[in-house]
């Protein structure tokens, strides 16, 4: 039988400071935090990167050379058209971590809007909204991919919708049931005694107050989109050569690992780390979000 | 002075025979019709323009259902709630949500009726502009007044609720209900969730808020004696229904019903020889749920005065010597 | 010897924020068979005191830093965990304020009833039952067989404290340590629930340790009564004389704030000031700030209890130097 919370209340400035010192405490967390960020940076200036310190481009090849392991003039070794597996691998990290970001954003667009709107409506609207939430979640993934990209032909634009398509779903949910929880506290009651408008309250009352869990759940939905993105690549539905993405280069390696392992062990250590960091990012978020904020 | 007779004239607030019912549904994929909770179950009472009334009761006697009910939080299922002429419960859409600027609601919890994210500046500007235009450049001088009416600093706007205490949190919900100029405020037990030093304050506070701006003013509460002296009429509530309903000292000195005599005596007094000489019939069990209601008189099975009439005819409110006075027993005129 | 003897007890929250001395110097004795009531508002350390003595504070952010809590010759503050739990939930029971949190709703009533039983008593399941079978009917359960095998969602908040105090009482414990026991409910069950307290306490006789901030309740049911403040101890003596000999101004602010004790029409009694800052105690009385009589020396010198009069302590200053108005 735990007894009740003791000491008098804290007197702590801001929820997001408070958050935020919570989440510098949490080692892991932060780790995941550095290597993501430099991760992006590196990724992200893969272009003048490429021109000036490595000196190779990713679609460079050099068919005479072959596959070789790597030494100092390619760090991390060639693939088997001669191209530089290093180039390949922070090119391919930043359509990788592009994807995944902006698949999530949409998916949390649509998602926290349309589980917002549930959640507030409830009663019958709720249920329909929801049931076609259940009907799509049965749609098996791989077919539903495979039908857009023969539809609409194969291009990274349609990669983020058929992702954002899928990952909204999980969202949805998981704002309804937030916005449901948040409909009960008093301060919603308040607000409508008040008079105030319906849509007035969803989105100044219950939304704000909806942010921690959203920026956790978006923190780990990065993470699931890659994997996704990784897995269409990897079936071959995904970015096309010359352009690579850490599942390309997944794909890659995988075929000839017994020959030429290093095709596959730093594209996937690259992959791995990346997510390892993400999920315990989004943990940390959780822990560090984690409502003691309404009630001192 | 804390309870001056209130203004007298026709009623300002008429409620008559309200009766809020949930219904339960039991079943799996189909959901069949298993009962109906009576929460609030046939209330009427009047309520003059400045006045301050007492509701009591336990739990499960729907004293904050029939307070929402008036308000119209809940949708009543039956009855008929006339302030100032107009019937609340005839309202829909953008009318009901215009009439509110009239009738606020303080609530028990201070730390769950503000909204954490934002600040009282926020919280109060919003209040004052749900109802009315107010330039901008004007709203925190606005805000500031509000806030001084309730005995907090003006500069006390920027701050986030967590950043008070529960007392000084209730203040700033009692400012918001002010902030849109109601004649009418229900207050569900706007103190029980404080300490009994700050109870005090906060009990001044709203009579003095009633008495200046003439405000209506319904104080539920489960404590009789907080309610006995802010109020200037009692009503006991029971099983969803009202069992007493008169003059506070008189409902305090000369319980008629039961119920109220039962409530009365099982309030502790803080002093020890009295404490302990008094003699009290403590009612056996437990306060009933409003979904099994007993038939007859809602008290019966508790009463230790009940007789065999009881269980089979429903008591109305009838006065008693007093006609402001009224109980709802078949025994009234036996026990006292 | 007194059954529980607690001297000198501090205890601390070390946050962020600062330190939290919660408890500042507390000392105080409980007879066998006593009934002692601690009195305080929120913030007086009246929990965290309890909580020190049963070794249930949250270790992390709380410490105990000194003192002692001497039961029945044994100081239990240096005891193991192990040790400790000799006495918990046998010699020394504790029922909580809220009955829908203290009972455990994943398991039944029964199950939870006979536990004290298995632990600390080698017998059987078949005796613990019919134990717990007995006890539920001196608790005033209806129906008891039955009931055994409900869970607590099943029962209403008085009927789950009646259960409470049943698994409390199990094991014929020496101590009870009560805090805020009716709080959380109805007035009427209330008087049902001290009624039954009062009735367990003839025919067990154990001493009992109410916590709680209601005067009323403890003017009825207890032999002394301790008033704390800011986590120090302002006052204690028996009953009687706390209420009708007050001897200290916070005691005397506390009786003035019961509504039922003033005259309507005129504004109700309010202690001035605000609540103490545990985490910046300030020289002398804690009260000081907030206090009718106060004189300088108040501010400066150091406070603690001394005994103004037989069996009646105080640590107001005035009341030491015989020096109260009224």
């Amino acid at each position: 039988m735990p007894p009740p919370a003791l000491h008098p209340d804290e007197k702590s400035a801001s929820f997001w400071r408070d958050a935020w010192h919570r989440l510098w405490q949490n080692k892991l967390a932060l780790f995941g935090l550095l290597v993501v960020a430099v991760l992006s940076l590196v990724c992200g200036l893969a272009a003048p990167l490429c021109g000036h310190l490595i000196g190779y481009s990713y679609e460079q090849q050099n068919l005479a050379l072959g596959p070789v392991p790597p030494n100092h003039a390619h760090w991390l070794g060639t693939d088997r058209m001669g191209r530089d597996l290093l180039a390949r691998l922070l090119y391919g990290g930043r359509i990788s971590l592009m994807v995944g970001l902006l698949a999530t954003v949409v998916s949390l667009v649509i998602g926290v809007l349309y589980g917002a709107v549930s959640g507030f409506a409830g009663g019958k609207v709720d249920m329909a909204l929801m049931r076609l939430v259940d009907i799509l979640y049965a749609l098996p993934f791989t077919i539903f991919v495979i039908l857009l990209m023969v539809f609409f032909g194969r291009n990274i634009i349609l990669l983020f919708v058929a992702i954002g398509a899928v990952e909204w779903l999980t969202m949805a949910r998981i704002v309804r049931g937030q916005v449901m929880a948040v409909k009960q506290q008093e301060f919603i009651e308040a607000a409508r005694a008040l008079g105030l408008r319906r849509r007035r309250i969803l989105f100044r009352h219950i939304l704000p107050n909806l942010l921690g869990p959203i920026i956790v759940y978006a923190t780990l939905t990065v993470p699931e989109v890659m994997l996704l993105e990784a897995f269409l690549s990897f079936l071959g539905l995904g970015v096309q050569p010359p352009h690579s993405s850490w599942g390309v280069l997944i794909k890659e390696g995988a075929e000839v690992m017994e020959e030429y392992p290093w095709l596959l062990t730093y594209p996937a250590a690259a992959m791995a780390l990346t997510l390892f960091s993400l999920n315990f990012l989004g943990d940390g978020l959780r822990d560090a979000l984690d409502v003691r904020g309404s009630k001192d | 002075m804390v309870s001056a007779p209130a203004t007298s004239g026709p009623p300002f607030l008429r409620v008559r025979d309200l009766k809020t019912h949930f219904p339960v549904e039991r079943g799996f994929l189909f959901q069949h019709r298993a009962g109906t909770v009576r929460a609030v179950d046939g209330v009427s009472f009047d309520l003059r323009q400045g006045e301050i009334l007492g509701l009591v009761g336990e739990s499960g006697c729907g004293k904050s259902t029939l307070g929402r009910s008036i308000l119209q939080l809940i949708r009543p299922t039956g009855g008929v709630v006339l302030l100032d002429g107009c019937d609340l419960t005839a309202l829909r859409g953008r009318r009901l949500r215009q009439a509110r600027a009239g009738f606020q609601m303080i609530f028990q919890d201070p730390y769950a009726s503000l909204n954490p994210r934002m600040t009282v500046f926020d919280a109060l500007g919003e209040a004052i502009l749900a109802h009315r235009r107010v330039p901008r450049a004007e709203l925190p001088a606005r805000v500031g007044d509000l806030l001084q009416k309730v005995g907090l600093p003006p500069r006390a706007q920027r701050k986030y609720p967590h950043e008070f205490s529960g007392g000084q949190r209730q203040r700033v919900a009692i400012a918001r209900a002010l902030a849109v100029e109601p004649q009418l405020i229900i207050a569900d037990e706007p103190v029980s969730a404080l300490d009994v030093s700050i109870q005090a304050q906060i009990i001044n506070l709203l009579a003095r808020i009633s008495r200046e701006m003439k405000l209506a003013l319904i104080f539920i509460s489960h404590d009789l004696s907080v309610v006995n002296y802010i109020s200037e009429r009692i009503a006991v509530m029971y099983l969803g229904r009202i069992v007493e309903i008169g003059p506070a000292a008189r409902v305090f000195e000369h319980p008629l019903h039961p119920y109220t005599q039962a409530l009365l005596g099982a309030i502790p007094i803080p002093d020890p020889v009295r404490e302990r000489q008094r003699i009290r019939v403590v009612p056996p069990g437990d306060p009933p749920s409003p979904l099994n209601p007993p038939g007859g008189c809602p008290f019966h099975p508790r009463c230790a005065q009940a007789r065999e009439r009881c269980a089979r005819e429903v008591p109305a409110l009838e006065p008693f010597m007093d006609p402001s006075h009224q109980a709802a027993c078949l025994r009234t005129r036996e026990i006292n | 010897m007194p059954l529980l003897s607690v001297n000198h007890l501090r205890a601390a929250f070390h946050t962020r924020a600062g330190v939290v001395r919660a408890v500042r110097d507390v000392s105080f004795q409980i007879e066998r068979g006593e009934t002692l009531g601690l009195v305080g508002e929120s913030g007086s350390g009246k929990s965290v005191t309890c909580y020190s003595i049963m070794g249930l504070l949250p270790q992390p952010p709380g410490r105990v830093e000194g003192g002692q809590a001497v039961f029945d010759g044994v100081d239990l503050l240096t005891l193991s965990p192990r040790q400790l739990n000799q006495y918990r939930g046998r010699r020394i029971s504790m029922i909580f304020q809220d009955p829908m949190t203290s009972l455990n709703p994943y398991l039944r009533i029964g199950t939870q009833l006979i536990e004290p039983l298995l632990i600390h008593e080698k017998i059987g399941r078949a005796e613990a039952r019919r134990r717990a079978l007995d006890m539920m009917a001196e608790v005033g359960l209806p129906d008891p067989t039955h009931r055994l095998r409900m869970y607590p969602h099943e029962f209403s908040g008085g009927m789950r404290q009646r259960v409470m105090i049943a698994m409390a009482l199990m094991t014929r414990p020496d101590l009870l340590i009560a805090d805020e026991p009716t709080t959380a409910l109805d007035v009427t069950v209330q008087a049902q629930i001290l009624d039954l307290m009062k009735k367990m306490r003839e025919e067990l006789g154990m001493a009992i340790l109410l916590i709680s901030h209601d005067l009323g309740v403890v003017s009825g049911f207890c032999d002394r009564v301790m008033v704390m403040y800011a986590g120090s101890v302002m006052e204690s003596a028996r009953t009687g004389d706390l209420f009708y000999h007050t001897k200290h101004p916070y005691t005397r602010a506390l009786q003035k704030s019961i509504p039922a004790l003033q005259v309507k029409g005129r504004e109700l009694y309010t202690i001035a000031g605000a609540p103490p800052d545990l985490l910046h105690p300030l020289p002398g009385c804690p009260f000081a700030p907030r206090c009718e009589y106060v004189i300088d020396a108040c501010a400066r010198e150091e406070m603690a209890p001394l005994e103004v009069a037989p069996a009646h302590c105080s640590a107001c200053l005035r009341a030491q130097k015989e020096d109260l108005p009224w």
